[in-house]
Parts: structure tokens; sequence; C-alpha cells
């Protein structure tokens, strides 16, 4: 039986101790299947951001677990939570969070670096990854010289690069206009979901839901529903 | 080199306008921690030119002697005396003092003279033109062809000038490891003239100079000086005493220590915020580094070696500015004394890493704290 993508059990998470308590998470669990494209919607504060982190290794929850392919992360020491993110997860954030003073190619190759690939092939790597995305024309480009769409598709294949089991996006389209957030979620819809991929997308904006298997829909830091397809499908 | 680190060059020299700064800090405070220390260290050397160009391996003084221009005059019994010493091979007595000479066109120069042993011209300099024989001639004088030689009108053999009233002869001209500090010319005579053409106190002895038999002599000397009242000091032993008195005893030494320490402050301070703003800047991309898998221990070696790239090429930049400047000074001011030593490198080698240290903990302290949560959560 192949195991599912993400089985999050029980997460619990809150900041602050006593009174200043604030629960952010409450008791959420769900599974992520490969070959999935699992929404997380909700209003702000609802405790998508902050569920996405406790899924993706990055922020320890106080209670429950998360298994990414088998593996419990929250059982891994620092380093090697490290190495499996930089193994299994790939990251696109909300300000794609590009260095400026890299090249596109060199952006998109620094997960390569970080695996300690050579320096000429992540680079070649990078360009194929570039060009998956419509963008090897501009690998040389500062992404400062780029659209915000042409920063977000730098920011997915850089998230891509390392081939990673799941892919999260946090926000993608946020910082879009309509056409090209629908365009940008269209492309990662067709080339980049395959079946031994999972992406998890935070989201608030209804006008891409059609691309959606499934929807996690939080509220006050609960998993109030899980949906099949798009969150506006009721 | 290796993958990440050329990220860590990439980001830091393409970030021109910080990088900039940055070198500019640490050039500046490598520049003048090294002319500071290089000027001391000139004065220091400068301040021993007569112990160095003398040479002797032991030198016998008053004990409240501290630098050798200023020698307090010995009896002749204790040349007797330490000629009695065991262990002492040979010692012969040697005047040093500051005399006004006459030249030719009526003026006036100071001058240093030396008085080298009869019998044995004991510490004679290199004489380049004319024989050190000549130096019995009658009025025979040598001159030290350094840098204050222009001030004696660039006297050739037979010039001739004035010592209180009486007649002085260049015989010769002669060269030395090292020149004086206090910029004027210096004269070597025999000692019997020197002390007969200036005028002195009832003792004439400015230093026994002391050749030992053998360097496990030396305590005995030592002591055997000792109990006669007076001091023997080997000649790095004088030197260091020299040194100590214009370290410790002098306004010098104490303002160029705050000298220097004032540019190691300037340039940590220039760094270490430039840095700082540095790695603020590109906070939030470490910390996306982090989230996507990057180790604590990589982020940190990206920050050394940026920190450690910038100081290296600002010391390079500032030990060839000052170099250079040093070079350009000597063109138009032959004695300008100062002089890079490896202590002044590596001084300030280790000064700039001090700096490079500082600067490059608080960043990494600030990267460390950074948690990938925060890039998430915008």
């Amino acid at each position: 039986m192949v195991a599912a993508a993400i089985e999050a059990r029980g997460l619990v998470k809150y900041f602050g101790e006593g009174e200043a308590r604030t629960m952010a998470v409450k008791d959420v669990s769900f599974d992520a299947r490969f070959g999935e494209m699992l929404y997380v919607v909700g209003p702000s504060g609802s405790g998508k951001t902050t569920m996405l982190s406790l899924v993706s290794g990055i922020l320890r929850p106080n209670q429950g677990g998360v298994r990414i392919h088998g593996t419990d992360i929250w059982s891994l020491s620092a380093d090697a939570l490290a190495e499996f993110r930089l193994a299994h997860i790939g990251f696109a954030f909300q300000d794609y969070h590009l260095f400026p003073r890299l090249t596109t190619a060199e952006n998109v190759a620094v997960p390569l670096v970080l695996q300690k690939r050579g320096w000429d092939e992540a680079l070649a790597e990078a360009e194929r990854y570039l060009d998956i995305v419509g963008l090897k024309h501009r690998a040389q480009l500062p992404p400062v010289k780029l659209s915000g769409g042409e920063q977000q598709r730098v920011a997915i294949a850089r998230a891509i690069v390392s081939q990673p089991d799941i892919l999260i996006m946090d926000e993608p389209t946020a910082s879009l206009d309509g056409d090209t957030g629908r365009n940008i979620l269209a492309f990662v819809r067709g080339e980049i979901l395959n079946d031994k991929r999972c992406i998890v997308i935070v989201t608030h904006d209804a006008r891409i839901s059609e691309f959606a298997d499934r929807t996690l829909m939080m509220e006050d830091g609960a998993l109030k529903e899980i949906r099949n397809g798009g969150h506006r499908q009721d | 080199m290796n993958g990440i680190l050329r990220i860590a060059y990439k980001l830091l020299v393409n970030d021109r306008p910080k990088f900039s700064a940055l070198l500019v800090g640490i050039t500046f405070a490598v520049f003048l921690m090294v002319q500071m220390t290089s000027l001391f260290s000139g004065i220091l050397a400068r301040a021993s030119a007569t112990v160095v160009n003398v040479g002797a391996r032991v030198w016998v003084m008053d004990p409240a002697v501290q630098t050798v221009a200023n020698s307090i005059p010995l009896p002749d019994y204790v040349l007797d005396a330490v000629r009695s010493v065991d262990g002492v091979r040979y010692a012969v007595p040697m005047y040093s003092g500051g005399a006004l000479v006459r030249l030719d066109d009526g003026t006036y120069q100071a001058v240093t003279v030396i008085g080298l042993d009869d019998t044995t011209l004991f510490g004679r300099p290199e004489v380049t033109r004319g024989s050190i024989e000549d130096i019995y001639a009658e009025h025979g004088f040598l001159v030290v062809d350094d840098a204050e030689y222009h001030k004696l009108g660039n006297p050739d053999i037979g010039a001739e000038f004035e010592l209180n009233d009486n007649r002085g002869v260049i015989v010769g001209v002669a060269h030395v490891a090292s020149s004086g500090l206090f910029g004027v010319p210096t004269l070597y005579t025999t000692f019997t003239r020197a002390i007969q053409y200036i005028p002195s106190m009832r003792y004439t002895i400015s230093y026994v100079l002391v050749e030992p038999k053998s360097a496990d002599a030396i305590p005995r000397i030592k002591q055997a000086v000792s109990r006669l009242g007076y001091v023997a000091l080997t000649n790095d032993e004088f030197v260091a005493q020299i040194s100590a008195f214009y370290k410790f005893q002098t306004g010098l030494g104490v303002n160029l220590f705050l000298m220097t320490v004032m540019s190691f402050v300037v340039g940590l301070s220039i760094s270490g915020q430039t840095f700082y703003s540095f790695v603020l800047e590109n906070l939030e991309k470490f910390g996306a580094l982090k989230a996507i898998g990057a180790k604590g221990a990589v982020l940190v070696r990206m920050i050394l070696f940026q920190a450690g790239f910038t100081a290296l090429t600002g010391y390079g930049l500032g030990v060839g500015i000052c170099t250079l400047m040093i070079a350009a000074a000597r063109l138009r001011l032959p004695d300008y004394a100062a002089t890079i030593t490896w202590g002044n490198l590596l001084l300030a080698f280790c000064m700039v890493l001090v700096i490079a240290g500082i600067s490059s903990y608080i960043a990494v302290r600030k990267v460390l704290r950074i948690e990938p949560f925060d890039i998430f959560r915008g």
C-alpha cells in the first residue's frame, strides 16, 4: 500500500502561555495524496499558514504528528529535518523571497546547491526548469527585472527543481492579477502536478478554486470541512 | 569554489553600495592602523639608530640613561674597571653628543658627533668614499650619507666646516644601517678629537662598549658592572629600553595607541553597521533558505565567508594603500620615519579578524534566530 503524501494527525499549535495563550491550530487531522492538488482556505487568522508550517516541518506542533511519505518528520533532529525538507518539500512563498542580487537561474539553482550539486550542473538544471516554466530567456536577469507573474514562476521553478514530493504554495496568486493568477495555477495543475507529487496551496483566492482536487476549509484554527473540488463548489 | 560560498560571494559583491561601504570601512581602518603602527615602529627604530649602527654586544652606562641620545658621562675608571672584569675580551670608550657646526656659507647646523675609540675604531661605519684610516688625519671627520646629509650641503671629501672654532675636514663619506630620529646629520671622528672639539663636562666617556669572550660571560659582566654602580645592557636590551622609554614615558606611545584604537573602532563601527544592515536586508531570504532546507551551519558558513572575504580584501587594500603612501612620502621626505614590520601587519590582521568576527557574530545571531515560520507569516 502506498503511503499518503501527508498524514496530519491531531495537530495542535498555540502561541504564548497562560492567559496570553492563543490557539492557532486546534486538533487538525487530514491526509493528502500523491497526484492531488489540495487547497487550504479560510478567513484571515483562521490558522491556514500555521497549519501549513506544521505539516511542512518548519513549525513544531504542541501536539500531534505529521508523516510525509511515511516518515514521522517531527521525530527527526533539526538538521535531519532540514535535509528532509530539502529532499522532499518544495516551497513557493507568497512574496517569492528570491535573492535580488542573484540571476534568475542562480535563484532557481539554490536548492540544488544546498544539496551540494556542482555549480555548473545546478545552473544547467535550473535553466532546464526555467524552460519548463517558460522563462529560459530570462535566466540571466535579476528577479527585479521580471514581472510579478514571472517571479512567481521563478519561485515555482525553484520549488520544484529538486523534484520534491510535496510542493507547498502560500498564497501563490495574492500579488497577481486575475488572469496571471489563473494562468499560474493552470500551469501548476497541468505541468507540475503528477502522480508522484502532492501540491498543497494556501489561498484566499476564490478565482482559482476550479483547480483544486479537494479543499480544506479552516475557521478559528479548526478544520471545519473537507470538500471535494474547489471551495466555490457547493 | 563551493557552490554555497559562491552564492554568498555573489550576494555580497553584487550589492555594490554595501560591499563598497564595507570595503571602505575596513580599508580605512587597516590603513590607519598600519600607518600609525608603522610610524611608531619607524620612530622606535630611528630612536635606536646609534645602538644599531655601532653594534656593540654590551653597552655600559649610567643607570639613569633612558635613550642613547641622552648619555650621562662616565668616569674614566669605569672603563678600566670593566676591562678588568672576567669574561671581557675588550672594552672601549665611545663618545656620543650633539654639537653645532658652522658651514661654508656661515649658517649653523646641529649635528650628532660619534667619537670612536682611537685605537680600534670599534663601531665604525661602512666607508663608501675615502678611507677609514683618514679619520686619523688632522681635523678628520667622516660624514654619514643619510637622509640628513644634504643639511651639511652634501659635502664631499675635502669639504670644511667649523666646530666650536675648530676646523673640521670631511675625510670620508660613510653609510650606516639606520638614520637617526632627530633629523640631524651624523659625523664620526676619533674619541680624542670629539672630546677635544666639543665642550664636555668633567667626565667624557658616554658609553663603554664591551665585547664579551662568550655569550655565557654576559651575566657575569652585568653583575660586575652592577657592583660598580652602573648598568650593562646587551644591544637588544638597550634597544628595548629605548623603545620602552618612547612607548611608556612619552606621550608618543599613548597617542599612537589611542589612534590605533580609534582606527579599530572606526573600522568596527562602519563595517559592523554596514554588515548588519546587509544581513538585515537579506534576513527574509536567509529565512527562506532555512525553510527550503539550509542548515544553520550552512548559513553561518555563508556569513563567515562574507565577513572574511570583506575583511581580507579590505586588509589587502589597506596595507597596499599604506605601502604606497609611505613610498610616496619617502620620495618627498627621504627621512620619513615609517617602517611596516611583520608585527604591524600581524597586529592589523588580528584587529581585522576581530572586526570581521564581531560583525559576523552579530549577523549570525540574527540569522540563526529568524524562524522560517516568520517567512510564511509574512
